[in-house]
């Protein structure tokens, strides 16, 4: 018994001597379609290296506020994982590109032949000072409008409302009809963010909007309060429990017809799916109004830390995501589409393709909520002011509040 | 010889716990201070590890914070509600129980048993209670068992009302209801150990001196209480100055941060916000106002016992 536990002592140590068997992946995937690509990713990843064993590190918990602290602890520790899942942008610069903890990987991706397969665009939200950090697996957009195709027959809506007054008329008329106009569910706060930030885009344009987060637009401009006043036009259609809702139980109003919309960005689309609603058929979906030209990105993006314990390995498996077969793997499952514009069409539903032409041709802005265009610290301040906006209303107050955390992150307001 | 030799081995034996002791509360709270008065509120500036004091800056900030001022409130009224309903409610339920009527053992447990769950099932379940619904169409929770009385006019938003008077916001109310429910049967628990304690013969001479039950409750039983009042004062108060788990599972912050508490705030500064600093000085105030609740208890305690 006793030489039998020592074997097993010494197969451990030899194992994590020759660590070039292993590679650790880091996640915050834990459920639902999210969980089923990635292990569909880790499969196919070890067909091409069956000798690689994958260790897959996940940290439960909704938009990965449990994983990102765990990560944060392990960095410090300098104990990082071989490559981890992080939101594309200032959740990686900010944290950990600028603190020097990540190694660029542009001339990877040059000597494997893929850089030029993804769109600048997003390459640019992916990068720091001109070095690319993190390769993009999916993007999900966060500037949609799901709506219930049976209240919109039954209040007239025969095609998406252009502007933000038409689509209140559409709101009002389904509150008329004794539905829930506009459905929101902010018990987590970042719901109301989400929907804050799709108005900001709608107010300031992509071109300004994107300015805003370098410091060459200033936020002090009237977008800033005609978003607040947008949200404010919008208040009277959300459900009085919002408050005690999470964004799932607002897309579950919809889908049990009691409200006519909802904007979330389109994991709201997977939900539907796997409620058993066809889209196109039972849900319907449009840009969020006056932001049509627009592409809100969100997306989930894996990156190469110093001092990784497998470095051989973690470079594989960043060639390998980068790949027009992984990515075609794992997204069509998540219920997202690939950040690369050479995917197969047919693999994925009406409503992917429809986000496959708009991601290939829009312009491309990155989202606060889910941390691309501004740190952490910014994105939560953001949430807090929405919150106490939807109660108070006072325009004035809000406005001083962004300013203030923008004066945080030494964004331009004046 | 003998006598040394004991006292060095009692020594041995204790050490390890005071360095443990020394090193993993007092040296962190200290360490929390020192982060406290620093500018760590980017993970930048803490991963660089200089510290570069900022006096009190952190905590002028928070104090004119209109989110803090409103969780000092919160903490505030759920602390006094917390308590008298708690206290109420035990006393009450330790009398019923003294009266040694038949089955008051199973109730006795009955009303002990919410303080084995923790505070997040407590959260949740409560949650689902008090869930109001769309109203008037569509009421959940308790609303539905309200609309099927006719008891229209009781459904309420409960704690995603955003009413208040002064400074009391309202749907702190089933926050305090599912705190009461967990830890009222402890009160009852303490109280009942108290009364139980109390010997035959003080009630026995005060009923021979012709004194009727209600008066040898307060002026008999109720006096001798009062320890167990204060005790249980302190504990279901430090209880509820740092209370998270059940606020955060049930509620979260709220519109408007109507349930918000500093525990959830330093919690969303510290780990979402990456304002570690400001954390720590939310952490700080925290062990502070704990601090001024068992300190006078502390030092009257050890009074007694030298």
């Amino acid at each position: 018994m006793k030489r039998w536990l020592i074997g097993l002592l010494v197969a451990c140590f030899a194992l994590s001597m020759f660590g070039s068997g292993q590679l650790e992946i880091f996640s915050w995937w834990t459920g639902g379609g999210e969980e089923e690509g990635l292990l569909a990713l880790i499969e196919l990843f070890n067909e091409q290296y069956p000798d690689v064993r994958v260790i897959n590190a996940t940290v439960a918990g909704g938009a990965g506020v449990n994983a990102k602290a765990v990560l944060k602890t392990r960095m410090l520790g300098n104990n990082p994982p071989d490559s981890f899942q992080v939101h594309a942008g200032e959740e990686l610069t900010d944290t950990y590109v600028i603190t020097g903890y990540m190694e660029p990987i542009t001339q990877y991706l040059k000597d494997w032949g893929v850089y030029d397969k993804f769109p600048p665009s997003i390459m640019e939200i992916c990068s720091y000072k001109g070095e690319v950090y993190s390769i993009p697996v999916n993007v999900h957009r966060g500037n949609v409008v799901f709506y219930n195709m049976a209240i919109a027959k039954e209040i007239g809506m025969t095609s998406a409302p252009r502007s933000m007054d038409e689509f209140r008329y559409y709101l009002q008329k389904a509150k008329d009809k004794g539905y829930i106009g506009l459905s929101l569910g902010d018990k987590d706060k970042w719901e109301a963010g989400h929907l804050f930030e799709t108005l900001l885009l709608s107010t300031y344009g992509p071109d300004r909007y994107n300015k805003l987060w370098d410091g060459s637009q200033s936020f002090d401009h009237y977008a800033l309060r005609k978003a607040f006043e947008r949200l404010a036009s919008l208040v009277p259609f959300f459900n009085s429990d919002h408050a005690a809702l999470t964004w799932q139980d607002a897309s579950r109003l919809v889908y049990e017809k009691r409200a006519f919309a909802n904007i979330m960005g389109d994991w709201a689309e997977g939900y539907f799916k796997t409620m058993g609603w066809e889209p196109g058929v039972d849900f319907g979906w449009f840009a969020v109004p006056e932001t049509q030209d627009t592409f809100m990105v969100v997306s989930d993006t894996f990156g190469l830390p110093k001092n990784a314990p497998n470095r051989e390995n973690a470079l594989r498996w960043l060639q390998f995501i980068a790949s027009v077969e992984a990515q075609d793997t794992f997204n069509p499952i998540k219920g997202s589409i690939p950040a690369r514009m050479d995917a197969d069409y047919s693999k994925y539903d009406v409503y992917l393709q429809w986000c496959l032409d708009d991601f290939a041709t829009l312009a491309l802005s990155p989202s606060i909520a889910h941390g691309s265009a501004a740190p952490e610290g910014f994105a939560t301040a953001m949430n807090d002011v929405v919150n106490r906006f939807i109660t108070t209303l006072n325009v004035d107050q809000a406005i001083q509040g962004i300013f203030f955390a923008a004066e945080d992150e030494d964004y331009t307001i004046n | 010889m003998r006598k040394r030799k004991n006292k060095l081995l009692g020594f041995f034996v204790v050490a390890p716990t005071i360095v443990a002791i020394g090193i993993f509360v007092y040296g962190f709270i200290s360490w929390t201070i020192r982060a406290s008065t620093a500018n760590w509120n980017t993970f930048a500036r803490l991963a660089s590890g200089v510290y570069e004091s900022v006096g009190f800056r952190n905590y002028e900030r928070l104090f004119q914070d209109p989110r803090f001022q409103t969780d000092l409130w919160n903490t505030l009224f759920f602390t006094l509600f917390f308590l008298t309903g708690c206290l109420i409610m035990g006393i009450f339920l330790a009398i019923l129980l003294d009266q040694k009527l038949k089955g008051s053992r199973i109730f006795q447990n009955i009303f002990l048993f919410p303080m084995a769950l923790s505070f997040v099932v407590t959260g949740t379940v409560w949650n689902w209670v008090f869930m109001p619904g769309t109203l008037p169409g569509n009421p959940a929770g308790i609303n539905v068992f309200f609309g099927l009385f006719g008891l229209q006019s009781l459904q309420w938003r409960w704690f995603t009302s955003t009413d208040s008077i002064g400074n009391f916001n309202f749907a702190l109310i089933p926050v305090i209801i599912a705190a009461v429910w967990q830890l009222s049967g402890y009160t009852m628990a303490m109280y009942l150990a108290g009364l139980r304690s109390i010997p035959d013969t003080l009630t026995e001479a005060a009923r021979v001196d012709g004194a009727s039950a209600i008066q040898t409750f307060w002026k008999i039983k109720f006096p001798l209480l009062k320890p167990i009042t204060l005790s249980a004062m302190i504990i279901l108060g430090h209880i509820s100055l740092k209370i998270f788990d059940l606020v955060y599972a049930m509620t979260g912050s709220g519109p408007n941060n109507v349930t918000d508490v500093p525990a959830i705030y330093m919690f969303e500064l510290t780990f979402r916000s990456n304002r570690y600093s400001l954390g720590s000085a939310i952490s700080v105030i925290m062990l502070l106002m704990v601090a001024i609740v068992i300190v006078p208890y502390l030092l009257s305690t050890m009074r007694k016992e030298a």
